[in-house]
Formats: structure tokens, sequence, C-alpha cells
């Protein structure tokens, strides 16, 4: 058997167990007094913690648990602070959805409050698609710049937020660009002409023969919704084709599906989703973008 | 084959795992024709082949190791731990490189996302790393180490025969099992315990062998007392098949299919996966390495441990309070706020027990410090109780309310799990198997010393990248979250406190490439130390002195 009796360490002179195992052997230091203070000291804390704070579970036949001498809920808490922020804003944010939209540019305190709403509900509800900042995607507009498909002043721009493009809402901004080559409406060679005019008319070099070609048929087919001089109509969200701007792309492929087949994006309403006082907010932030009328 | 079975010596543990494996083998095969869905399917047949290929092998074994006596009992058992160390290294270095893997994706989401091939989704991978990591690298490491130690310590052979062989092989059909489960999707979402029910059937009963195993082990020890580290072993092992059982109770959506629904709603059923999710950490990754460390530190730099009180008493009051702490996983949560109470202050008191490991560890080496200079094995072991004192005390911080509130939900916890996986886990374990290849493949001496200081830097220095930059877009990411401006709206949105942890990420995946770089090194002096090679410049040094030495 290998329990021996206990033997001496010559290195710290601190007597073994007499124990070993495969070699192993065991001193008999005593619990270092630090640790055994500090380890004392947490069962202290904890034990304090238990007295001021929600600890045990009540025993068998009592509902609920102890509530520690200080009454300290997070539910309450929670709730204090929710009621005590809402009323801070409550009497802004009421003036807020009550006065003329552009008397919000005018009230320094009101404009302050709805670029901070505005801004937050924006990060976590439009940056999705418009990207941080509004800066924008394909397919979903860019809101920093000057280029409003529906109207950049703060009412046209809370109409879209509020009802949305091509929603459910019965409001909605709501025009359909055909699909010209799916539906059959022009032939392939006359899509070709037309991307050729397109290209052109936003300052490009293009096949001019193709050009002369597509002119009557823009002005039969286009010129109704995107005007005599292509420079769209806000009243139908039509874009403007003679500028660099592209919502899909400029290049010949892009513009030729779009004329084939049409884009109809869709943005939600967010009359369901948001209160009015964040919808305004929402629109003076966005006109806050950089290109707000 | 009829020979095979009228020879005198049937051995009895080899034909009840025989039967078992058959047992299994229909099963899997009724599984694989029914199966009501794919992956249920594909599963069906990994079980079929692995349990016909265990078959021919008992048979191959019976056949051609029958002219030596099988299970000599003057013998340790020794084979399962060389097959231990192998696979934990395997394995290690699997779950690195996806981990490595997952950060690039986090890092570089443009360039690694791969819609199209939905197994390479972070979604995916993300448990396959945790699960890799922890239950196949750790995993391994524990069984092969627990194996050798037991059997040491103990001055006896493994007992069972043949089971401790269905252990390890059924240990890895289970992570097997387990991997190609994430990677195809089939999840019960626990987090840590993702494999479903008919895998979790399964490691319940490897599980219970490797129990029966270790106990009946150390039932049959020829010493008086039984060592601390199979106390922190055997705690280790009970504790966990506890857990798995209670946390993975479900009900089969149907018997041959890949679904399961928990018997647990709600927040009972959050409070049982951090009861489960916080102690495998506790008996898993802790408990389990300390064992590690109590033999292979004292061993290594022989010096009796330091204070045997202290084992006794941070024992205990580690597996007592430990099992109490789960709840810090849910602060300001629907888990009611006493819950939360004594998660937190549990976590508080479990300071000292955890440091408890890191003074027996640290102080046995008094005596003895010039080891860390000389010996590079030593050194990664005693940094590695430097990082568990570390992440012990992190811990406990990280669980008062007040600072989670903080650190919850970001990076701050990523970095803290690593700097305890990369720090702790991982280095004792290749610590451990610094040391265990040299012993059981009976070198002198590991192949190259000066690889296992490369393989310690850089390892280090990785780590050292990962925990800071993980600490700096942690607390970073946990201030923006709770900005808030003069009218209490968010100042930030989600995606702007994610853009702003790039740099972060990008040091955190280099940390993680130099970890794996130097797991690479380990593997590559692990296999020429095995091999029993000489590095070039040792043979010329040997080869100038010519052996003129007297022979003792």
């Amino acid at each position: 058997m290998t329990d021996r009796s206990p033997e001496i360490d010559p290195h710290s002179q601190v007597e073994t167990t007499g124990h070993e195992w495969d070699g192993i052997k065991e001193l008999n230091n005593p619990l270092p007094r630090w640790w055994l203070f500090i380890f004392w000291g947490t069962i202290v804390v904890a034990i304090v913690y238990w007295v001021l704070m929600p600890a045990w579970p009540a025993p068998p036949g009592m509902q609920g648990n102890t509530l520690g001498v200080l009454g300290q809920s997070d539910r309450a808490t929670v709730a204090a602070e929710v009621s005590e922020t809402a009323k801070m804003r409550a009497e802004l944010a009421s003036r807020l959805s009550a006065v003329d939209a552009s008397a919000i540019l005018q009230d320094h305190d009101l404009s302050q409050l709805a670029l901070g709403l505005g801004e937050s509900a924006f990060g976590d509800n439009c940056a999705t698609c418009h990207g941080a900042g509004g800066r924008g995607a394909k397919g979903y507009p860019r809101l920093a710049d000057d280029i409003w498909l529906w109207g950049g002043t703060l009412t046209d721009i809370e109409t879209t937020i509020r009802h949305g493009i091509r929603s459910d809402d019965p409001d909605a901004r709501m025009t359909d660009m055909p699909a010209f080559g799916r539906d059959e409406f022009l032939t392939s060679a006359e899509i070709r002409d037309l991307v050729e005019f397109v290209t052109a008319i936003s300052g490009r070099k293009a096949n001019l023969a193709a050009v002369d070609r597509a002119r009557p048929i823009f002005q039969t087919n286009c010129a109704s919704c995107h005007g005599v001089d292509a420079r769209g109509d806000r009243a139908q969200g039509a874009p403007n084709l003679t500028d660099a701007e592209w919502l899909y792309g400029g290049d010949r492929d892009t513009l030729q599906s779009t004329i084939f087949g049409a884009r109809r994006g869709v943005m939600p309403a967010w009359t369901t989703r948001f209160d009015p006082a964040t919808i305004r907010a929402l629109a003076v932030y966005v006109h806050s973008l950089g290109g707000g009328e | 084959m009829a020979a095979a079975f009228s020879r005198e010596r049937i051995d009895v543990s080899t034909f009840a795992v025989g039967f078992l494996i058959l047992v299994v083998l229909i099963l899997s095969f009724s599984g694989a024709a029914n199966a009501a869905d794919p992956a249920f399917r594909a599963h069906a047949f990994i079980f079929l082949i692995a349990s016909a290929i265990g078959l021919a092998g008992l048979l191959g074994w019976h056949e051609l190791s029958d002219r030596q006596p099988r299970f000599d009992k003057t013998f340790y058992e020794e084979g399962i731990v060389k097959a231990g160390i192998v696979a934990t290294m395997f394995w290690g270095i699997a779950g690195f490189l996806v981990g490595l893997i997952i950060a690039l994706q986090l890092t570089f989401p443009n360039l690694f996302y791969f819609p199209e091939i939905g197994w390479t989704n972070f979604g995916r991978l993300r448990p396959l790393h945790t699960s890799a990591v922890i239950f196949a690298f750790g995993g391994n490491a524990l069984i092969a180490t627990s194996f050798y130690v037991v059997q040491r310590t103990c001055r006896t052979r493994l007992v069972g025969g043949m089971w401790p062989w269905f252990v390890f092989w059924g240990y890895q059909l289970f992570i097997v099992i387990a991997a190609t489960g994430y990677l195809m999707g089939v999840t019960q979402s626990k987090e840590y315990a993702e494999p479903e029910w008919y895998a979790d059937i399964w490691l319940t009963i490897v599980w219970v062998a490797y129990l029966a195993v270790f106990v009946a082990t150390i039932l049959r020890r020829k010493e008086p007392h039984i060592y601390v580290a199979n106390w922190f072993y055997l705690a280790f092992i009970v504790t966990i098949a506890l857990l798995h059982l209670v946390n993975s109770l479900s009900i089969p959506i149907s018997l041959a299919g890949s679904r399961s629904v928990s018997v647990f709603s709600g927040v009972q059923s959050a409070l049982i996966q951090w009861w489960y999710g916080h102690n495998a950490v506790g008996f898993f990754l802790t408990a389990g390495f300390l064992a590690i460390m109590y033999y292979f530190i004292p061993k290594r730099i022989e010096r009796p441990v330091w204070s045997y009180r202290l084992s006794i008493v941070h024992f205990w009051s580690l597996i007592f309070i430990y099992i109490w702490a789960g709840p810090h996983h849910l602060h300001y949560t629907a888990l009611p706020q006493w819950a939360q109470t004594l998660g937190m202050t549990f976590s508080i008191m479990l300071w000292m027990p955890s440091w408890g490991g890191m003074i027996n560890g640290l102080m046995t080496l008094s005596g003895a410090w010039d080891k860390l200079r000389t010996d590079p094995v030593v050194r990664m072991l005693v940094v590695s109780v430097a990082f568990y004192g570390m992440a012990t005390f992190e811990g406990p911080v990280m669980s008062v309310r007040e600072v989670n509130a903080l650190s919850h939900y970001t990076d701050w916890g990523i970095g803290h799990v690593h700097s305890g996986a990369l720090g702790w886990v991982g280095f004792v374990t290749f610590g451990a198997l610094y040391c265990l290849t040299q012993w059981v493949w009976k070198r002198d001496r590991l192949y190259s010393n000066a690889l296992v200081e490369w393989h310690f830097w850089i390892a280090t220095i990785g780590i050292v990248l990962y925990i800071t930059s993980m600490w700096v877009s942690g607390i970073m990411e946990g201030l923006m979250w709770r900005a808030y401006n003069q009218f209490g709206f968010l100042e930030y949105s989600f995606i702007e406190t994610v853009s702003a942890k790039h740099i972060s990420y990008i040091i955190r995946a280099l940390g993680g490439g130099l970890y794996l770089t130097g797991a690479l090194i380990m593997a590559y002096n692990l296999v020429r130390t095995a091999r029993g090679d000489v590095p070039a410049d040792e043979r010329r040094r040997s080869s100038a002195t010519p052996a003129i030495q007297p022979a003792e």
C-alpha cells in the first residue's frame, strides 16, 4: 500500500498527507487566509443582497417570494421609467402631430424631438431598405438627395410614409407602368430602340438611327406619365429619365428589362405600425436628410 | 466464424458490446427503411454503416487478437489513450477551423456568404463550431485523459474489457451524428444541446457506459484513497449525465423522424436550458479540466499538490455552488427577479471556490518555478491556470446584474467564453496532450521543444488578440445599444452597432487564425513525437559526440 506515514517536504518544510498516487504526493498546507477571508466575504455579500433584494421563493403555502427590504422591483422600475419618458414626450409629441407640418421646422424644441424620434424609428424600420442615412439601394430610392418620385415637401413625404406605395392601403400612391414587353404592347425591336432613346436623353452616346425610330414610340407610350420632355411627373410617381439618377440602373440591360417587365416596387403603409407623431417625425427626419423641399 | 465462437474464451464484454451494436444495426435498418424525413434517413444510414463497421471490427479483433491474453490486467490500457489523443487533435483542428470560418463570415459577410449552399450558413456552422470544440475536442480530451489518469492513480487496468472502446467509438459516432445534423439543419434549438432525440438517447447509452467503466475502475483501485483528479472526473461525468437527461427531455413527433418537442416551455424551458448551459461550463469545461490540471501539473513538474485541504474545500464548494449559478444567463428577462438574484449571488460566491483550483495549480509550482523557463509544456499548463483564474474572476463580475445589463448579448460574452475556452480549456488540453503523447508512446522527449515554444507564443498572442478585441467591441456595442438621446430615443440603429465592430472582428479573426496555426504546429510535433523522430540538429549533435558513455 502507498498510504505512508506523513513526511516533510524538503523544499517547503511542509508535512505531506502521506498519500501517494503514481508518484504524486500532497502537501498539507492550510487554506490560504486571504482565500478564506474573501470566500466568507462573498457569502456575506450574498446574504446582504438577499436581505435587500427579492431573493428566495416563499415556503410552500405562502405566495410569492421574499421582496427585500429595499422593495426594489425590475418590473416597477421599468414601468416607472417608461411612463416618465412617455410623460416627458407627451406634451411635445401631441404638439408634433397637432401643428402644421411646416411649423415644426420653425420650432427648435419640436424639430429636435422630431429629428431624434425620426432617426431612431428610421434606423430600425426604414434603413433595412433605404440604407443607413437614407443612402438608398437598387430598387430603393435614395432619400438623401433632392430627387423625389412623389414629392419632397414635408406633406408629400408624410403622405408617402403614411400610405405607402402600391401597398394595401386604399390611399396608397398607386401607378403601374405597363410591362411593355411581357404584355406585348411593344415588340422587342421597339423596346431596343426605346433603350437607345432613353440612353440618349440621359446624356450618353446612343445609336442615333434607333433614337429617331423611338421618338414617336416614346410619345405614344411613355410621354403620358414621364412627360413629353421625359422629365417625369411627381403626381404619378414617374421618374425623370433625363438625369443620371436611376432607381434600378441606367445601363442598357437594366433599361431593357425595366421596359420589358416594369418594376412596380412596393413600400408598405406605416399607419398601422406607427402613431401619427412618429410618422410626422419620420417625415421631418427624411426631409432633413438633404433634399427636403 | 464458427471457429471464432467455439474457442474457449469468449470475452463477455465483447459479446455484450457486439449485441448492443447488433440492436443498433437492426433499429437503424428499420429507421432507414421507414424514415419520415431525409435527415432522419441520412442519420439512420450513418448509424447503420457505423454499426456494421463496428460489428466487423469486433469480429476481426476477435480473430486477430486471439493469441495473446485479452484485456491483460497486468498492463494498463493505453491504446485507447492513443486513440483519444488522435481524436482530440483531429476534432480540435476541425473545430478551430470552423471557428475561423464563422469569424470570417461575421467580418466579411459579403465574401463568405453562399445563400445557394444552405449548410454553409452561419446558423448551421456556429453550433458545428461550438459543439466541435466543446464536446468533440474537449470531450475527447476528457475521455482520453480520464482513462489514462484513473488507471495510473488507481494502479489498475481500465475495467470493462471492450466497454471503454465502446465509449470511445460510440462518442465519435455521436459527434458525427451531431455534426452532420447541424449541417442538415436538424436541431432541437437548445444551445450546446442541439442534437435531436435519437442522438440524445445514443449519447445517454455511451455516457452511462463511460460512468460505469470509470466507477468500476475506481472501485477496483489498489490505492487506499481516491485521487483528487478522480473526484473531479467523477463529478463531471455524473453531473453531465444529469444535465443531459433533464435538458434533453422531449417527445419525438415521429419515431422515424428527426423532430421532437421539448417537454418544457416558456421561461421554465429557458431556465432549464441555462441550468444545463451554465453547468456544461461548470462541470464539463471546469470540473473536468481541473481534473486534468490536478494530474498533469504535479506529474509534469514532479512536485506535490500544494494543499490537500484546499482541494477538498474548493471541490465541494465548487460543485455545490456552481449548480445554482445558471440564472445569471437570464438577467432582466421574464425570469422572476428572485431567481436572478440567486443566480447572481451564487455566481459571486463561486469566485473563491473557482480560484481554489488556480491556487493549488500555481502553488504546486513552488520549488519548481524554474521549469516555467525550461519546459514550455509546463509554461502552457501554468498559463492555462492563469487564464482559468482570469475567466473565473470575470465570470462573477459579469454575473452582477448591473454589469450584465451592459455585457449581456454583446461580444464581451464571446470574449469571456474564449478566454476560458482558448486560454484555459485549450491550453491545459495542449499541455496534457504534449505529456501524454510522450508518455504513452514511451518517448524520452518531445520531437521538438522549439515547436512547443512556437505553439505557445503564437497561440498566446492569438488569445490576447481575440479577447481584447472582443472586450473592445463588446463594451462598445453595449454602450451603443443603451445610448439614448435627450428625448429617450435610441441614439444608434442596430446596423450602426454592427458596422462599428468591423475592425474588432478583423482582429478577432486574426487571433483565431493564430490559434489554429499553433494547433497545426502542435499536431505536426505530436505526430513526429509518436513516430519517435528526432530533429535533424539533434541527430547531428548526438552523432558528433560518439556514444562512449558508461553503460550505467
